[in-house]
């Protein structure tokens, strides 16, 4: 016999509670699913994806990234609170499910968990400290969050209000359902040690614990009063917040499992047009890419919901960082926001308008340099650039180009370069080395192994084409049989698809794929990431394609390749990770080696490296189009280069060495740093 | 051959610079006199002006002249001119406007905007122009034999001096009923600087590559000095990355510094056009830009790379 | 509104480096890439935003070969419903006068409002419109940065001297020529394109225009180019060479010896 009624058999002015007990959760339960089924009808109207693929990988994610929280720590403290907090709620949710029935059933447990079983016991103990823990870190979250306010929280004017007090607000609730069911069980236990009744365990130092104490001296009828309040406001609060949930920012509590699990397996590739259908069905479709709500796939629109409005993305983004109209976690949040007005919780749904116009500007959807530094953070697996470049796509679609850029698409399609240079040119830079290194141009007679994509940069760019250059002597001296494609090459169209222009893109696939096949080569070798990532990620080529890097790694391994020692010893060397060589392809380590690989070689990491490093802001055409921005994106990785005591940066991509080039000027480093390319020292260094 | 006419701008009682132009153009093809025509209201003074250059000045005086509306001064041409009618103008938005149509109704050739006149050879008048922006040159010949319109470009023709002495004829409009019609003259809004009074112009062209780009020429007016200002050529404008109040040329400001910095500009006649004085110091890195030919000083970089240098030397000073 | 809009296919300047071929009497068009004339595009943007605001519809006309077939479905792709090819071997070589004298056939087939061009081409004579109003006895306006729709009339801004805008008042029908800048041509994409390739575009000949082929093409020409050559470069500018430094130091004498610097 317990010392107190149990809210199961309690009455309230004559009110038996168990009343309560039984609606609370029939009301709960019964809105809970109204509301979901409210959110998960847009989810049914949007566009199909392709996300049931790949299962392994997708539970090795889950795994990972939901379960385990890799992601996190890499902000430490927001990290480790959420860890606490997140595997505090996977402990307390057997408990606050067994409490549900505990209003009805007064001594309910879960089979083998009851008071006198040894998992019951360890568990108590284990929800008993969950509790306490994420009573505190909530506590410390709020403060952090309230009253210390980190600056990537902050909501910019033009993005709407700010969300610290909702975010405030469901912390209070979390403590709520700690404190009043640690207070149900003190209560208790306090009038069984009162009674001298055979007392539960409270586990020492936990919240149950201290509030039991607290309650020695408590006389009887109070203790029965908090213990059946403590007991309802849990009840009412876990359904409220239940509720609550698929409100705002907090949906992430029950979407991110299927966010994660349905979050991208392959990387460096762009989404197709639509999913199932035929090139020729697509260039039939009235209308492409995403203009309005409908348009996104369902899983951007589960991004949508589960984006927990960390700013982690934003605070990574080169774009935001430098004041640009971008900020992906808006992308998120405004997405969002349109979704819950497009589909009100109560009344009929509204037409969706177009997206671009009302919900995001112009500005914001061209600022993006698919950098991919938001999706490599984001620890829920929200996707960013297949959303910007379908939103590209609907733009290109409406001919809503900023008009800077139609001269480089104009160009691409008429000359297979964004420069409008002659075809014929391409090759032009091989005869400054024809007597050293004389590169073979595979026109059908002559057949080679290795194919080397020099890409239109590279080409064609006065200052470029030195890159060109040292790959092929590079290449010569690995011992490679290779040849260009010459002016049978068009661009990679890397930045062309992801431009929005997919139609063009398909042409300079289909031409290149023709022409890479007819070479013969076994194997592609390129010295332009954003060749190396269009070939190997978006064409799907059946041969090998690297990044010359890894091929000039091995040489030097294997002893072909020879390095002389540096003989200026004020040299300090920093490598600026590429973006479509590291994030979107993973190649971080095999730069890092052939450029350690020069004896005597000092190097420094920036601040921002391997999967954080900063954009140069070369990509999407970036060349030819400048969104309003503060500084530029090249500047601050200069001054980073500059704080971490290097004075030359070496990088592995064309468009980063022309960004770095010119920033090293307007950031007036001019003399003090020196941007290079991996390739260019390598030749330099290279004993011939 | 015809008598030749030159059709002759004014504002204000003051002939415009091309109306000399007109007069040692038609020099280059004919020895007969040339007869001016004058048009507007109250013109006397501007006829009185054409005299001095022309043997012989046509003054059509009326109202509805007052502006030059294209439509009704054809009419107005058209109703005095005789047959086969050689007629001269400045390449200028009004000649734009007027000429094609007034040779359609002569039922003469058309030439527009001539560079030189090599001469002519009976009714085959022989000029100069160039095509693609003026990049490349041609020779163009014009049969004149049922009258002709030739645009000559404002500039191009070193001017005429010396009095001709000749007399202002009266001539009638006539009926210049127009289904055009006049309504005012918009200025652009003013712009915060006021390029027409700056002593230095640092004006950038498509070399500046990127907005961003357009701080390094005022870095540079900066180091000049406060007499010096940023303007700019079309394409910057139109791009909408600088104030139209800033651009330089015939659809722009017209203005006379000590010292025009063209940074970047390839150097179309329209823009050069809007220059009118000073020496004119081109930087280009393409050795082939037109500015070359026509500026003083001549200066193969990149702009980019050579500002920042310049504007340093400048500070250094 | 029914608005046609002349149009004309040349080689593209900012994409080229225009040369003269070995025999000096043409420029070397191998590999040239051509496209639209700017200021024509400027003029289907702006006849088409027209039609999107009351109604009606654009038609491109051409006088070209089948090579200029690209340059109408492109005009196509961006939002005009017609497009017209004035296609004869007749029709080469035609100056002004006779291209003016072939659109007046064409326009004449039809019946429209409104007719725009571009304010000049290549050529850069800027006489097209000028001369079709003429022949049509229609008012015009060349140059036009602005136009307003109003009833039985249009309020154009015409581009003049010193960066000010000439308002006029013009009864319609009539022809404007159309300046660089009045707006911001859309883009057209690729899919664009291929999706108008299947759409029959008329093509007329002289006899089919009802022109007589002497009065267009060479035969009718009384402006004929003779040759191109690039102009002797005469005094040109006083290039200053030598290190960055020393050019430099040269640029700042002549800029103090000219009163540019204090």
């Amino acid at each position: 016999m317990e010392p107190l009624i149990a809210p199961a058999q309690y009455t309230f002015l004559g009110i038996p509670t168990v009343l309560f007990s039984v609606l609370i959760p029939i009301v709960g339960i019964a809105l809970f699913t109204y509301i979901m089924a409210k959110r998960i009808a847009p989810l049914t109207r949007a566009r199909k994806d392709e996300r049931f693929d790949a299962i392994p990988q997708r539970i090795w994610n889950v795994a990972l990234i939901w379960l385990g929280q890799i992601r996190q720590p890499r902000y430490m403290m927001g990290g480790v609170l959420h860890i606490l907090i997140f595997f505090g709620f996977l402990v307390l949710a057997l408990r606050s499910m067994s409490l549900v029935v505990i209003g009805v059933i007064p001594d309910f447990a879960l089979p083998g968990f009851g008071h006198d079983q040894m998992i019951g016991m360890i568990y108590n103990v284990a929800k008993d400290y969950a509790a306490t823990i994420v009573f505190v870190a909530c506590f410390v979250a709020a403060i952090r969050r309230g009253i210390f306010r980190p600056e990537r929280y902050e909501v910019p004017a033009r993005f709407g209000k700010d969300h610290t007090a909702e975010a405030v607000f469901v912390l209070c609730i979390i403590m709520t359902l700690m404190v009043s069911e640690s207070l149900f069980e003190a209560a208790l236990v306090a009038a069984q040690i009162q009674t001298g009744a055979h007392a539960h365990f409270l586990p020492p130092g936990s919240l149950p614990w201290f509030l039991q104490n607290s309650l020695l001296n408590t006389p009887m009828e109070t203790l029965q009063t908090l213990h059946v309040a403590a007991y309802f406001i849990h009840d009412f609060t876990f359904f409220f917040f239940l509720c609550f949930l698929p409100l705002g920012k907090h949906f992430h509590v029950i979407t991110s499992l299927f966010n994660v699990y349905f979050m991208r397996t392959r990387r460096g590739n762009i989404k197709p047009i639509e999913y199932g259908l035929s090139a020729e069905e697509m260039e039939n479709l009235k209308s492409i890419g995403v203009k309005k709500l409908e348009d996104f796939t369902w899983k951007h629109i589960l991004d949508f919901y589960t984006c927990a409005d960390c700013g982690r993305c934003s605070d990574q983004c080169p774009a935001n960082t430098v004041g640009r109209a971008l900020s992906p976690r808006f992308i998120s949040i405004k997405g969002r926001e349109a979704v819950f007005n497009t589909y009100p919780l109560t009344g009929p749904i509204l037409k969706s308008e177009n997206l671009v116009g009302n919900v995001y500007d112009e500005d914001e959807i061209w600022s993006c340099t698919t950098c991919g530094a938001c999706e490599e953070e984001c620890p829920i697996g929200i996707e960013y650039i297949d959303k910007i470049v379908d939103m590209r796509r609907g733009l290109v679609d409406d001919g809503e180009v900023p008009q800077t850029l139609q001269k480089p698409m104009q160009a691409l399609a008429k000359r297979g370069n964004a420069w409008g240079k002659m075809e014929k040119k391409r090759a032009d830079w091989t005869k400054d080395i024809a007597e050293e290194c004389p590169v073979k141009v595979v026109d059908g007679e002559e057949s080679v192994n290795t194919l080397y994509f020099v890409d239109s940069i590279s080409s064609f760019d006065d200052r470029m084409v030195d890159i060109a250059k040292s790959t092929a002597k590079l290449l010569q001296a690995a011992g490679e049989n290779f040849g260009i494609l010459g002016k049978a090459e068009k661009d990679s169209g890397n930045e062309v698809i992801r431009f929005g222009e997919e139609f063009l893109y398909q042409d300079l696939k289909n031409h290149n794929m023709e022409q890479i096949k007819e070479s013969g080569a076994k194997r592609i070798v390129t010295a332009d990431p954003h060749a190396f990532n269009a070939l190997k990620n978006d064409y799907q080529l059946s041969i090998p394609v690297e990044h010359i890097s890894s091929v000039v790694t091995r040489a030097v391994k294997a002893g072909k390749i020879k390095l002389k020692t540096i003989t200026d010893a004020t040299r300090v060397y920093t490598y600026h990770d590429p973006c479509y060589l590291g994030r979107h392809n993973g190649v971080y380590e095999d730069p890092r080696e052939a450029l350690n690989a020069i004896p005597g070689i000092r190097t420094v990491e920036m601040l921002k490296s391997g999967d954080r490093s900063f954009c140069c802001s070369g990509g999407g055409l970036m060349l030819f189009y400048e969104p309003h921005e503060e500084e530029r994106m090249a500047v601050l990785r200069v001054k980073m280069a500059a704080k971490a005591g290097a004075n030359v940066i070496v990088t592995a991509c064309p468009f980063c060495l022309v960004n770095m080039e010119d920033a090293i000027k307007v950031a007036g480093y001019e003399g003090k740093i020196e941007a290079l390319d991996l390739v260019e020292l390598l030749d330099q260094h290279m004993v011939k | 051959m015809a008598t030749v006419y030159a059709f002759v701008a004014h504002s204000d009682g003051v002939l415009d610079d091309s109306a000399a132009e007109l007069a040692a153009a038609a020099k280059k093809f004919t020895d007969a006199p040339v007869t001016a025509i004058v048009t507007g209201s109250g013109v006397d003074a501007a006829a009185a002006k054409a005299a001095e250059l022309f043997p012989a000045v046509w003054k059509i005086d009326a109202a509805e002249l007052a502006y030059p509306n294209a439509e009704v001064v054809r009419k107005a041409l058209l109703n005095n001119l005789d047959a086969g009618a050689v007629v001269l103008m400045a390449h200028n938005t009004f000649g734009m406007d007027l000429a094609p149509g007034l040779a359609v109704k002569i039922g003469g050739a058309f030439v527009a905007d001539v560079v030189d006149i090599e001469g002519a050879d009976g009714d085959t008048l022989k000029v100069i122009r160039q095509e693609f922006g003026g990049v490349v040159s041609t020779h163009v010949t014009v049969d004149m034999s049922a009258g002709a319109v030739v645009t000559i470009r404002p500039g191009a023709v070193a001017p005429l001096e010396g009095a001709a002495g000749g007399a202002v004829e009266d001539k009638a409009a006539g009926d210049v009923s127009a289904k055009r019609k006049f309504i005012e003259v918009r200025e652009p809004e003013a712009g915060d600087v006021d390029i027409t009074k700056a002593e230095v112009l640092v004006s950038i062209g498509r070399g500046i590559e990127d907005q961003d780009n357009i701080e390094l020429a005022h870095e540079l007016a900066k180091a000049i000095g406060s007499q010096a200002e940023v303007a700019c050529s079309r394409p910057i404008v139109d791009a909408k990355w600088m104030d139209a109040s800033r651009q330089v040329g015939t659809s722009g400001k017209t203005v006379k510094p000590k010292v025009y910095l063209a940074m970047g500009i390839s150097g179309s006649f329209q823009h050069m056009g809007g220059i009118k004085g000073g020496v004119i110091i081109a930087v280009n890195k393409n050795p082939n830009a037109p500015i070359f030919q026509v500026a003083n000083v001549g200066i193969e970089a990149d702009i980019l790379e050579f500002i920042p240098e310049l504007t340093e030397a400048l500070g250094e000073l | 509104m029914e608005i046609l809009v002349c149009v004309k296919r040349v080689p593209d300047t900012a994409e080229n480096e225009i040369e003269l071929n070995s025999a000096g009497n043409d420029i070397e068009r191998d590999d040239l890439v051509y496209s639209v004339n700017e200021w024509d595009n400027y003029a289907v943007e702006e006849a088409i935003q027209i039609v999107d605001k009351v109604g009606g519809t654009v038609t491109v006309v051409t006088v070209g070969d089948e090579d200029a077939d690209e340059v109408l479905r492109r005009e196509m792709a961006m939002g005009a419903q017609n497009g017209i090819l004035l296609n004869d071997e007749a029709f080469e070589d035609s100056d002004a006068m006779g291209i003016a004298t072939l659109l007046k056939a064409a326009a004449e087939k039809g019946k429209y409002d409104l007719i725009m061009t571009g304010a000049q081409a290549d050529a850069g004579y800027a006489a097209v419109g000028g001369m079709l109003a003429a022949m049509m006895d229609l008012p015009y306006a060349s140059l036009v940065n602005m136009v307003e729709v109003g009833d039985g009339k249009l309020t154009v801004g015409r581009e003049i001297e010193g960066g000010n805008q000439e308002i006029n008042e013009i009864e319609l029908p009539c022809v404007l020529s159309i300046q660089t800048g009045i707006n911001e041509p859309r883009y057209v994409g690729i899919k664009g394109i291929r999706q108008v390739s299947g759409i029959e575009i008329p093509e007329f000949d002289a006899a089919g225009l009802g022109v007589d082929p002497a009065t267009v093409g060479a035969a009718g020409a009384k402006t004929k180019r003779v040759d191109y050559f690039i102009p002797e470069t005469g005094e040109g500018a006083e290039m200053l060479t030598g290190s960055t430094e020393e050019i430099i130091a040269k640029l700042i004498d002549i800029m103090k010896a000219n009163g540019g610097l204090k």
